[in-house]
């Protein structure tokens, strides 16, 4: 529990004094469990993820009367079986950390489906709370619903609310501290049908003498479960074989009997208990007419007008990001350059100015330039994904998706990754399977994202004048290739088994809450500035050093390998460029250069020398320093993708052939990707492995496509 | 539970359907988590389903049902028996 590190907010001296209240938030996708949550919690949110998964974990407070309430959104869920990895998070979360009470957000106009949870998440005997939600909407829709029946026959208070308006939230404080205060659990069971009972009944004494079993989990839900086969409780069950052996032989009676399969019977029965109260509680006052989501999907997800419009939005969300992006970028690229320019000039020459200036300022400004992005890119995703947008975004697209093993939604953060890994990566929080969103997040480093284009400009500028563009254009191409290779690759050996089901609800469209979109949007970007921001403060000083200082092993007077190119470059630049021929050797003498002397043999067959070798080390940093690396390298000034004498320089180096060229292309669009973007892909899928497993694969890919080409290449001879 | 065997000819699978069919559904069949999650998500026996549009690339295929619009693939949607009530 964060409850200590989070009391920035609201604190005063008091709040020891407090009561603590743990309240989780559960309900279907599409409630408005959400909006409610933001509602109450407003700015108090913290994102993380839940321990070894994906699944994205969010907790607020809130300070209420003499209470100090934390609330835990659980992930939206329909159910609450061992099928989904949401579905298992939100139910271990219950179980396992017992909060006080659980809120159930019901979307009332849908109220049977929603039920059908709420019958699920009284089974595991905790306090709840049905918050009744947009039943604005259900008046408008001719239903009335009978809330204190409803909280009879369920034995749980209800509470209406429209958490997009933040009605009925002070109700449902109320009733929380009412429900915490005086904690009676009653018990409604559902009657499982004759047959079921008896099973349940011999199952359960087993059970209570399993300690295992019995310290953490209702033993009627247990007993339930195992009946049920639940993969989770039948392997937590596995070691007893008393009760391992009843609840199968109860499980094949039962079906023999019923004919059926006992998940579907029980989920079948639990679905009549539902049905029933719905009978009870449910007047439906007069049929409404047609209503406006429908009048909207007619176009926006018309057969003809569907993709187009798609196209048209995915174009504008880009747009908005990368084009009115850049402008704020420019100016925080100006700030950092005059902060550097300023700690420059009061600060004396020396390691430490440099390793502020050229290492912190530079590094961590050149990951800070991309905030604008991300706060654009993520109030564009929240605006398409809070209208309902999204889920018709998928519908359109999974076809092409799916025929790569992925889900619809998998194409928004693809094609967010031509701008920028970074965002594109915590764009695949959208993606409800884990297997999805992992497999998303292991491809997008090979979309050819705006830093990497500078190299292809410099490059192909250089080598390919005439052809330029159809050469850049190549290699998105071939990126997006390689993606769809890797993807199936991942699937066939990897994440194989069943594909993720489509099933997927297209929610009404809704006007989005300015709050909601906001927050949205604000807590992508601190978690980008706090968790992305430390490593690479950290990496970036380590690339500083690397390039600053010689290893310690070599003599302060480097000899060999430096003086050819020294000679070489000195033909062509006046003598005022010592500076520059300085830099130039600094850089070859530093542990960056013996790098990449050291790792030439690993390189050669590819097609590079040391000096390409050391402006892919520092590309790790960022793709476009590998531009600036090469300038450095070949003792030019500042240089960038226009730069003609660098366009210059690499074209006199006998070395680099047109064919080299190309393939230090194909490299960079493969090879692993730059810090910023596995900083984020260790924060978002929460595994050092998998991390590591994208910086050994795109290496790996990279060497072996480019060793084919250069080879290849050399064969027929094209240089 | 639906015992009945006779599969008359408005008996068929939803993939099977056209925009603009309605029909009831009579069985979910197979096992497994598609199956539970299209049960868990409201598709029941009984349950009635119009078929609302079918995607601008051919699959999937958006059904309506009591309270919700759902999209299925049309290999999901094989899972689901149902009888036309309508076309």
């Amino acid at each position: 529990m964060n409850l200590k590190a989070n009391n920035k907010s609201n604190t005063d001296k008091k709040d020891s004094e407090r009561k603590k209240i743990v309240v989780a938030v559960a309900g279907n996708p599409n409630s408005g469990k959400t909006t409610l949550f933001n509602g109450i919690t407003g700015s108090s949110q913290r994102v993380g993820n839940y321990p070894g998964v994906t699944v994205e974990k969010k907790t607020g407070h809130r300070i209420y009367k003499n209470y100090n309430i934390t609330f835990v959104d659980l992930p939206g869920t329909y159910s609450l079986s061992a099928y989904s990895l949401e579905e298992m998070v939100a139910r271990d979360y219950i179980l396992s950390e017992k909060p006080d009470v659980v809120v159930d957000v019901i979307d009332s106009s849908n109220l049977e489906r929603n039920l059908y949870l709420a019958s699920q998440i009284l089974e595991l005997d905790v306090p709840m709370i049905m918050a009744l939600n947009m039943t604005d909407e259900v008046r408008k829709l001719g239903i009335r619903i009978d809330i204190e029946l409803l909280t009879q026959l369920l034995a749980s208070p209800a509470v209406e609310t429209v958490a997009s308006r933040e009605i009925g939230l002070t109700d449902l404080l109320d009733t929380i501290i009412e429900v915490v205060e005086n904690s009676t659990v009653t018990n409604v069971n559902i009657n499982y049908g004759e047959e079921m009972e008896k099973a349940i009944t011999e199952l359960i004494p087993l059970i209570e003498k399993n300690e295992v079993l019995s310290k953490k989990y209702p033993s009627r839900w247990t007993a339930l479960k195992l009946l049920e086969n639940d993969p989770e409780i039948t392997r937590m069950a596995e070691e007893d074989s008393q009760i391992v052996e009843l609840a199968d032989n109860q499980r094949k009676r039962i079906e023999k009997r019923l004919g059926d399969d006992t998940e579907l019977y029980i989920a079948d029965r639990r679905y009549g208990f539902v049905n029933g109260i719905c009978k009870e509680t449910v007047q439906t006052v007069h049929k409404s007419r047609k209503d406006v989501t429908e009048k909207i999907d007619t176009v926006l997800a018309n057969r003809v007008l569907g993709l187009p419009i798609f196209l048209f939005m995915m174009w504008a969300t880009f747009q908005l990001t990368f084009t009115l992006g850049v402008y704020p970028m420019d100016w925080l690229d100006a700030g950092f350059g005059y902060l550097g320019d300023f700690l420059s000039s009061v600060m004396p020459e020396g390691h430490f100015q440099s390793l502020i200036v050229d290492g912190i300022i530079g590094g961590v400004g050149g990951v800070l330039i991309f905030l604008p992005n991300i706060l654009l890119l993520f109030l564009a995703i929240a605006f398409l994904e809070d209208t309902g947008y999204m889920a018709r975004a998928a519908f359109i697209m999974d076809k092409v998706m799916h025929s790569i093993g992925l889900h619809g939604k998998s194409f928004m953060p693809m094609l967010i990754g031509f701008g920028c890994s970074v965002p594109a990566i915590m764009a695949t929080r959208g993606l409800e399977n884990e297997k999805d969103r992992l497999t998303t997040m292991l491809i997008i480093p090979l979309m050819s994202c705006g830093a990497k284009l500078p190299v292809y400009v410099l490059l192909a500028g250089a080598f390919f004048p005439e052809q330029a563009g159809n050469i850049i254009f190549l290699i998105y191409i071939f990126g997006i290739l390689l993606a769809i290779f890797v993807a199936m690759l991942l699937k066939k050996f990897y994440f194989h088994g069943p594909g993720t089901p489509f099933v997927m609800e297209l929610p009404p469209y809704r006007v989005p809450t300015l709050k909601s979109v906001l927050l949205h949007m604000w807590r992508r970007a601190v978690m980008y500035l706090q968790k992305a921001g430390t490593i690479i403060l950290a990496a970036s000083v380590v690339v500083w050093f690397i390039t600053t200082f010689p290893p310690p092993w070599a003599s302060s007077q480097n000899e060999n390998a430096i003086p050819t190119q020294g000679n070489m470059i000195s033909e062509n630049v006046e003598q005022a460029d010592i500076e520059l021929q300085t830099a130039s050797d600094k850089i070859s003498n530093s542990m960056a250069g013996h790098l990449g002397r050291f790792i030439e043999p690993v390189i050669k067959p590819i097609g590079f020398d040391w000096k390409t070798g050391i402006a892919l080390i520092t590309g790790f940093a960022a793709k476009e320093v590998v531009v600036s690396t090469l300038g450095t390298v070949y003792a030019l000034g500042e240089t960038d993708e226009e730069s003609v004498e660098l366009k210059d320089a690499l074209k006199r180096d006998p070395h680099f052939t047109p064919l080299v060229a190309f393939c230090l292309m194909i490299f960079t669009l493969i090879y692993v990707p730059c810090m910023a973007a596995m900083a984020v892909l260790y924060r978002e899928s929460g595994s050092m492995k998998w991390t590591w497993f994208t910086i050994g694969y795109t290496t790996l890919l990279a060497w072996i496509v480019t060793f084919i080409i250069y080879q290849g290449g050399m064969l027929l001879n094209v240089s | 539970m639906d015992k009945q065997e006779s599969h008359n000819n408005t008996t068929l699978k939803l993939s099977e359907l056209k925009p603009g069919d309605r029909c009831k559904v009579l069985k979910i069949s197979g096992k497994g988590s598609i199956i539970r999650r299209i049960f868990d998500i409201g598709v029941r026996s009984g349950a009635e389903i119009l078929v609302e549009r079918v995607a601008p690339l051919g699959d999937p295929v958006e059904f309506k049902l009591e309270g919700f619009h759902l999209s299925l693939r049309k290999e999901e949607a094989e899972n689901i028996i149902v009888e036309v009530i309508s076309s």
